[in-house]
């Protein structure tokens, strides 16, 4: 019998290799439980989870919430637009106030890198990060290396390639962190201004011209770009970028190889990716949302295992 | 594994042979068959992980010694069922679940190797409604423990029934996973 190392789900950083497995293997199951004609099952029918989102998701937040109800937890969500935290109140009493009404797990994004991990030595719950600024967004990196696993079989030894705004992006942080730990090769490509200086010390390489980063990749994991989160000018037009970093169709046929591509959404259409490579056979877009719901029970599941 | 499950503990002493279990496999699949005829309208479950020896059994000899041309052979994990989530020191872990027809309007019959508390076959009722609503569910155990039971739960066939104290354990070895076909009991 195997369980996880952690008792929380902060970054990727603070999982091993088992962890990972085990959570692929959980959520195979899972999965197989999410296409059955009654899709819920009663594991856990006596936790509370809050989703306390202090930044916009639709996505995650969606898939938070179905894998709770899948899985019978009781829910309650928090959106920061609607509470009392534009009146001043403290992230960790607004936390202890939820809890004081008996929540057992915090799903919690937050703009500012290291919330989860603050707030997990502070209040007594478990604490999944559904993104923490630009930090770590883990469960976004382990669907996307399961669904590469589905996809390809297995994801060490593959060549994946991380295309856009590396520097303000927790996706690919988080992905980079996981798919080292499984053995992937990862190169990430953008605009230097993109590209946080020291990123080589995580073991990736950096490769600036798009077309060579894909023909030597299997997996090319296109970003957004975050300009929510652009403070200054990084590169000269929308445009431009798109010219230099955007995959469209034929670029795609002029490669050498059939390769994947992925996207974890919302997609720019036209930016990083046109429709038609969103749309195409070779995009497992969709299907990264579908194990989404998958691996998030999984995390939970496993998680809520841990309270006593 | 530890080694006392290999045979070479003291306290334990063989319940069924290979023999005897060959004989009641062949018996349990004869008043399947008086009661089912062509498997026609039957389906068959194994409850994981172990129910799926039993299953796979049963379904061999009515196939290759009685004739029985088609049977639909699923298998059941209800580890996301059970009643006991959290309460041990360690994380229930799922085996595969594979059912890849329709229980709707079917007879199930749930198939597992010991019978004791009953909490599996609860859990396994609940966990068989998802796959739609049989028209008749029926329990099918190769052992069943008396007097042990914590839920008002019986099956309709048994292979033998075993007067087994609460430290003792019933274990089922399967020639294609543990190397030889014995039933022990074990004292713990």
């Amino acid at each position: 019998m195997s369980e996880l190392s952690v008792k929380h789900l902060l970054g990727i950083k603070y999982l091993n290799e088992k962890d990972i497995q085990l959570i692929f293997e959980t959520a195979d199951h899972f999965k197989e439980v999410i296409n059955r004609s009654i899709k819920k099952v009663p594991s856990l029918r006596d936790i509370t989870i809050a989703n306390i989102f202090f930044e916009n998701s639709t996505r995650t937040k969606l898939s938070f919430e179905l894998a709770e109800k899948r899985l019978s937890a009781d829910v309650i969500n928090f959106s920061a637009s609607q509470s009392s935290v534009k009146k001043g109140e403290t992230l960790i009493d607004t936390v202890n106030n939820i809890l004081s009404m008996k929540v057992d797990m915090v799903v919690m994004r937050h703009p500012n890198p290291g919330a989860g991990i603050f707030l997990s030595k502070h209040v007594n719950a478990a604490i999944v990060n559904a993104g923490d600024g630009a930090h770590e967004h883990p469960t976004q990196a382990l669907l996307d290396s399961y669904s590469i696993r589905e996809k390809l079989g297995d994801v060490a030894g593959k060549n994946i390639v991380i295309v856009g705004d590396i520097l303000h992006s927790r996706v690919a942080l988080s992905n980079i962190f996981a798919l080292k730990l499984q053995g992937a090769n990862v190169k990430v490509c953008g605009p230097k201004t993109l590209i946080p200086k020291y990123i080589e010390s995580l073991g990736v390489e950096v490769e600036t011209n798009l077309k060579k980063a894909l023909n030597w990749c299997d997996v090319a994991n296109m970003l957004r770009i975050q300009n929510e989160r652009l403070d200054i000018s990084y590169f000269p037009s929308t445009r431009e970028y798109t010219q230099q970093y955007g995959v469209n169709k034929k670029l795609l046929n002029s490669l050498d190889k059939e390769i994947v591509i992925m996207h974890p959404g919302p997609i720019n259409r036209g930016v990083e990716i046109t429709s038609d490579v969103a749309d195409s056979k070779q995009s497992i877009i969709l299907n990264q949302v579908e194990n989404g719901v998958a691996i998030r029970m999984a995390v939970l599941y496993l998680l809520a295992s841990k309270i006593k | 594994m530890s080694l006392k499950f290999r045979g070479l503990h003291m306290g334990q002493k063989v319940l069924l042979s290979s023999k005897e279990i060959n004989i009641i496999l062949h018996r349990l699949a004869c008043q399947l068959l008086e009661n089912h005829l062509d498997f026609k309208e039957t389906v068959l479950v194994g409850i994981q992980p172990r129910g799926k020896f039993v299953a796979d059994r049963l379904a061999k000899i009515l196939k290759e010694e009685y004739g029985v041309s088609q049977i639909d052979l699923g298998y059941l994990d209800i580890t996301f069922y059970r009643d006991d989530f959290r309460r041990g020191d360690k994380t229930l872990e799922a085996t595969k679940t594979s059912i890849d027809f329709l229980v709707e309007d079917k007879k199930v019959v749930l198939i597992d190797d010991v019978l004791y508390t009953g909490r599996s076959i609860r859990a396994a009722l609940t966990a068989i409604q998802s796959f739609g609503r049989p028209s008749e569910i029926e329990l099918l155990t190769l052992i069943d423990r008396r007097f042990s039971r914590h839920l008002p739960i019986q099956p309709n066939y048994r292979g033998r029934q075993v007067d087994a104290i609460n430290d003792e354990k019933v274990q089922v070895m399967w020639k294609e996973n543990d190397g030889k076909d014995v039933i022990y009991l074990i004292n713990k």
